[in-house]
């Protein structure tokens, strides 16, 4: 148990000075570069947020796809060799909707905005409400 | 450097009285990019030179960088072939101290994707870009191999080959990754003509003008011989729509592109094949996303852009799944 701030504060405070107060003040390359630190701590902050749950629903989907326990580096491991070998593959049931799924968790941290991540989003979103 | 570069500009150009404004744009910690311009007898000659400071051995680890030396006869066969690019005007060497390299013009247009896609500007000359890209594409193909330097040779089999084990290298798990390349695998194309390819053909290597488009073709590093239909594939990769929605760049569409490159000589142009080249040049980009970040990983450039960009192969995860499910 560790004291306040929280992970999700402090990271906070840092973007929030870098973008606020730093970043105004730089020109060129820096600014660029300042711009760029910006993102990464938007990455990171939505991570902290997202991972728990991102990371025990594709848990519980690998073992469900695999049949066996394991934590989540093994068994992703073990997903990636048996599609290389052909024993997994479009035809699997469920195989599409784990990669759709954890492929979705994945923008919704790293680039939420990408367009064709918004496109999908948007699609499926269309396709539930059906 | 001043003096150094106005005296290899001198054997390349007659009457240069002195060089002036000279500035880094861009570029890595191996390779850059410098604006200047020349006095010639009262006039301005506006000149790029983009240089490895240290020679041919200073390229990036994992490189498939062509030596610019190379680079620079391309441009030069390129031009004789009726391909829009700037005229190369100088090549250093060695005596220069100024690494390899070489020196061209600097021509007026823009080559911000985002700006091509989005300025008004431009907004006259986007739907005859598609066109012009399969037009000049054409022109490109049909440069003769055997008049050209030694380039290395890569159809879709040998980079398949090559990406695995770069990708095998990183030792990362990616079950969207493993699916492309298990249905690339399953679903290679028959050889094709050996072909000269640009390789990196694509909005943001197209130096673009308001008024006649396409002037410029530029970053011809990984050139090689393989399938004409890699170039055509590889402009239609959804990273280089920047965000827009017309399949070719951002900007035109396939039947456009196809087309512009049948009507200026071009093979008959296979849409699967396309596909193909399309889906492994989206892997190709997701790979390339990862090798940015063993960059970050091995302590070459711990800048954060350089780290960040690891992230952006979730982009290309996404794309594949919408081609190939």
């Amino acid at each position: 148990m560790y004291d306040r701030p929280t992970l999700t504060e402090l990271v906070a405070s840092v973007r929030d000075f870098i973008e606020r107060t730093a970043m105004p003040k730089l020109e060129g390359h820096a600014a660029f570069h300042a711009r760029v630190a910006v993102n990464a701590l938007g990455i990171a902050l939505r991570q902290l947020e997202q991972a728990p749950e991102a990371e025990a629903e594709e848990l519980a989907r690998l073992r469900a796809l695999l049949g066996r326990d394991g934590n989540l580096e093994e068994l992703n491991r073990e997903l990636c060799a048996r599609i290389r070998a052909g024993e997994l593959g479009l035809a699997t049931p469920g195989l599409a909707e784990h990669l759709r799924a954890t492929t979705f968790a994945k923008l919704a941290v790293d680039q939420p905005k990408y367009a064709s991540y918004v496109r999908a989003l948007a699609a499926r979103a269309s396709d539930t409400s059906r | 450097m001043e003096a150094a570069l106005a005296a290899a500009v001198r054997r390349g150009i007659d009457g240069v009285v002195e060089i002036r404004g000279l500035r880094r744009l861009s570029g890595g910690a191996s390779q850059e990019t410098w604006s200047f311009d020349a006095t010639v007898s009262g006039a301005t000659l506006p000149l790029i030179l983009r240089r490895r400071p240290g020679g041919a051995a200073d390229a990036p680890p994992q490189s498939v960088a062509l030596p610019l030396e190379t680079e620079a006869e391309l441009l030069c066969a390129a031009a004789t072939a009726g391909v829009p690019v700037p005229r190369v005007r100088v090549v250093l060497e060695p005596s220069d101290a100024l690494g390899s390299g070489f020196v061209m013009d600097r021509l007026e247009g823009e080559t911000i994707a985002r700006r091509i896609l989005r300025d008004d500007a431009f907004a006259a000359v986007r739907p005859r870009l598609a066109r012009q890209c399969g037009e000049i594409l054409a022109r490109i193909h049909a440069m003769r191999v055997e008049g050209l330097p030694k380039l290395p040779f890569a159809d879709a089999a040998a980079q398949l080959v090559n990406y695995r084990a770069v990708f095998d290298s990183f030792g990362r798990p990616h079950p969207v990754f493993e699916l492309a390349f298990r249905w690339l695998a399953d679903h290679l194309p028959e050889p094709a003509p050996a072909t000269f390819v640009h390789g990196d053909f694509r909005n943001g290597n197209l130096l673009i003008a308001p008024d006649e488009g396409v002037r410029g073709v530029l970053d011809w590093e990984i050139a090689h011989v393989g399938d004409p239909m890699e170039d055509l594939g590889w402009i239609c990769v959804n990273s280089w729509r920047f965000g827009a929605a017309l399949p070719v760049g951002g900007f035109g569409t396939r039947e456009d592109l196809f087309a512009g490159y049948e009507a200026a000589g071009g093979c008959k142009v296979d849409p699967h094949r396309v596909h193909l080249w399309e889906i492994l040049g989206t892997l190709k980009w997701g790979i390339m996303c990862m090798m940015q970040y063993s960059v970050f990983e091995r302590g070459i450039d711990r800048s954060v852009e350089r780290g960040a960009i690891g992230r952006r192969s979730s982009e290309t995860e996404i794309d594949l799944l919408e081609l190939l499910l």
